[in-house]
């Protein structure tokens, strides 16, 4: 068994476009669940418009930049679209009407109807090389040993980490700010909130744009870097990966994002691997096939996140007094 | 007890709905109903500014749906108010808050998460910080000094500085009620709504929390607050109003009301004394 190779492999996943494309997903999400209290379990709807808003775009002529803004615009529609009518109800309305919508947006993506603009089943492919055209690093492979990446994956590497980076500076400005505060006593008790004067309400919207944006930002950072977008890519799986993302971490801290998504795709890659060597060892003698490894390195998630919520409840930097005091 | 709201209020026919001579808050003809049931009927009712008044009557007699619909968070059927002069039926929670309202809640809503001091910090008004433009230009810091310090000095009065760095959620009871009261005058309401201040509080925090609408009212700001023990609004109160069935039925000073036979009937049955004679 190459343990190194298992470890050296894990590493690349846990500092890849894919982790940093998570780690936005779950940015946005903390600020929907963890600093507001909104359940959005449609997350990965705000990721598709991204995608697709760029996608579609780039595929019918026009610039990328254009295609990233009509990328942010359709997040920020669908934030008010879905926000208006459900924000004024119980929280739980707003769980029921997102999930919904992230399906039915998926539908309608792969409709015939749309076809013309989304190309339907088969999706969109290629629409992302003037991003690569932009790529300062000349061609070669970088890195120790076997821990590399291509000129081309270090590209999107440093734009994905970077863009997280930059968030999570805006956004600590924001959540220490009186604005933030706001944000927090709604995640409290709304009602509390309404009674010294605050527009609930309008907060709320804020909230789920803001955030369903950054969703988006994470769903144009997957499409762009597999230069693809398919309608099934876009499942709810995704937003619960999310939300597994930001419970690892610690919903309501800065960083549990960061945290959680290396520490998923880590844990994730490392399942993996090393599953595969020891089925390649022999040591699993003829009880498992190489195709079941892709379903048990989940059920191995799984059963770590299962661990973690009776170890550490509150997530790897969540603090231990706010969840106590979350239980009376 | 200040002498001056007491006097001033001394005149008054002790009978329902009647006007006094500088009302803060004045209803006409507010109704809500659940179903069947007429929970809130009053017909007219005034509450005399600078005093501290207190709203009785025994459970479901609308008290806390009054309030509910006062401050926005339910909706009347019919009926119109005015706050200082100004039309508030149909405005939002948080519009009424703004316009000088203040409540509180019989079950506390202390902000668990947030240390006393963000709890105190989150009620001051017209933060320039609280809009996404203004946080981001990060201007708002010196307003947010100046709040810090009246946070501080309210927290002081209340006996809550020392906590000032905890969590909400680890106060008991009684801290929850004080911080509640504390946070709501930080808004500078012009109307302080308390609703059963004193509930579920020990007896010996009671009366600090009596000292402390007390003394509120000394400041200057009105206080309405609901109550359901008769003989905590004795000592404590300038003006009582007591609701039964959703109607006023009765309100006058407290001695008055404290006498008053349909009040009695309200809170004993109407046929208590005939069966004690029997």
């Amino acid at each position: 068994m190459d343990i190194l190779k298992v470890l050296t492999d894990s590493l690349r996943a846990a500092v890849g476009v894919p982790a940093a494309a998570y780690a936005l997903a779950a940015v946005g999400l903390n600020v929907h669940f963890g600093y507001t209290g909104l359940l959005n379990f449609g997350h990965v709807a705000f990721m598709m418009m991204g995608a697709y808003g760029t996608a579609v775009t780039v595929d019918q002529g026009g610039p990328l930049w254009l295609g990233l803004l009509v990328g942010v615009g359709l997040a920020v529609a669908l934030g008010l679209l879905l926000g208006i009518p459900t924000l004024r109800l119980r929280a739980d309305y707003l769980a029921i009407v997102t999930i919904a919508a992230a399906e039915i947006l998926r539908y309608v993506a792969r409709s015939n109807t749309l076809e013309p603009l989304t190309r339907g089943v088969f999706g969109i492919q290629q629409f992302a090389d003037p991003f690569y055209t932009l790529n300062p690093i000349p061609p070669g492979r970088y890195g120790f040993g076997t821990f590399n990446f291509s000129h081309r994956q270090l590209w999107v590497i440093l734009v994905g980490w970077t863009a997280v980076a930059l968030l999570l500076l805006l956004l600590t400005a924001l959540l220490r700010s009186p604005w933030g505060r706001v944000l927090k006593a709604i995640r409290e008790d709304e009602d509390a909130a309404r009674s010294l004067g605050k527009n609930v309400f309008a907060y709320k919207i804020q909230s789920l744009v803001l955030g369903g944006v950054i969703g988006a930002f994470a769903g144009m950072l997957l499409a762009i870097d597999t230069q693809a977008v398919n309608p099934d890519t876009f499942i709810s799986i995704l937003t619960f990966f999310a939300y597994t993302v930001l419970i690892l971490g610690g919903p309501g801290r800065i960083l549990a994002p960061v945290v959680g998504a290396v520490l998923f795709w880590f844990l994730l890659q490392f399942a993996d691997g090393f599953l595969r060597e020891a089925l390649a060892a022999g040591w699993l003698g003829s009880a498992l096939e190489g195709n079941d490894i892709a379903a048990i390195r989940f059920a191995l998630v799984g059963l770590g996140l299962i661990l973690l919520m009776v170890l550490r409840p509150q997530g790897i930097l969540g603090s231990r007094e706010e969840l106590l005091t979350d239980e009376r | 007890m200040n002498a001056e709201p007491s006097a001033a209020l001394a005149n008054l026919t002790p009978r329902p709905g009647v006007p006094k001579p500088d009302p803060v808050l004045v209803l006409d003809e507010v109704r809500r109903s659940f179903g069947g049931l007429q929970a809130v009927a009053v017909e007219h009712l005034e509450v005399p500014r600078g005093a501290t008044t207190a709203l009785i009557g025994p459970n479901g007699a609308g008290k806390t749906t009054l309030f509910n619909v006062l401050t926005g968070f339910d909706r009347a059927d019919s009926g119109t108010w005015a706050f200082d002069g100004r039309s508030l039926q149909g405005r939002r929670a948080h519009q009424i808050a703004r316009a000088g309202m203040v409540r509180t809640f019989q079950l506390t809503k202390a902000l668990g998460r947030l240390t006393l001091l963000d709890n105190m910090l989150l009620a001051a008004p017209g933060q320039s910080g609280e809009r996404i433009t203004g946080a981001l230009l990060g201007r708002w810091r010196a307003q947010e000094a100046k709040h810090r310090a009246q946070a501080e000095d309210l927290l002081d009065r209340f006996g809550l500085a020392p906590l000032r760095h905890d969590l909400a959620g680890t106060l008991s009871g009684g801290q929850r009620k004080l911080l509640e009261m504390a946070r709501a005058l930080m808004a500078r309401p012009r109307l302080l709504m308390l609703d059963e201040p004193m509930a579920g509080v020990n007896p010996a925090l009671r009366q600090s929390l009596l000292d402390h609408i007390r003394e509120i009212c000394r400041r200057g700001t009105t206080v309405l607050f609901i109550e359901h023990d008769m003989d905590v609004v004795m000592g404590s109160s300038h003006w009582v109003i007591v609701m039964s069935a959703g109607r006023v039925i009765a309100e006058g000073p407290p001695a008055a009301v404290g006498s008053n036979r349909d009040v009695i009937d309200a809170y004993l049955g109407r046929h208590h004394g005939e069966a004690a004679g029997r």
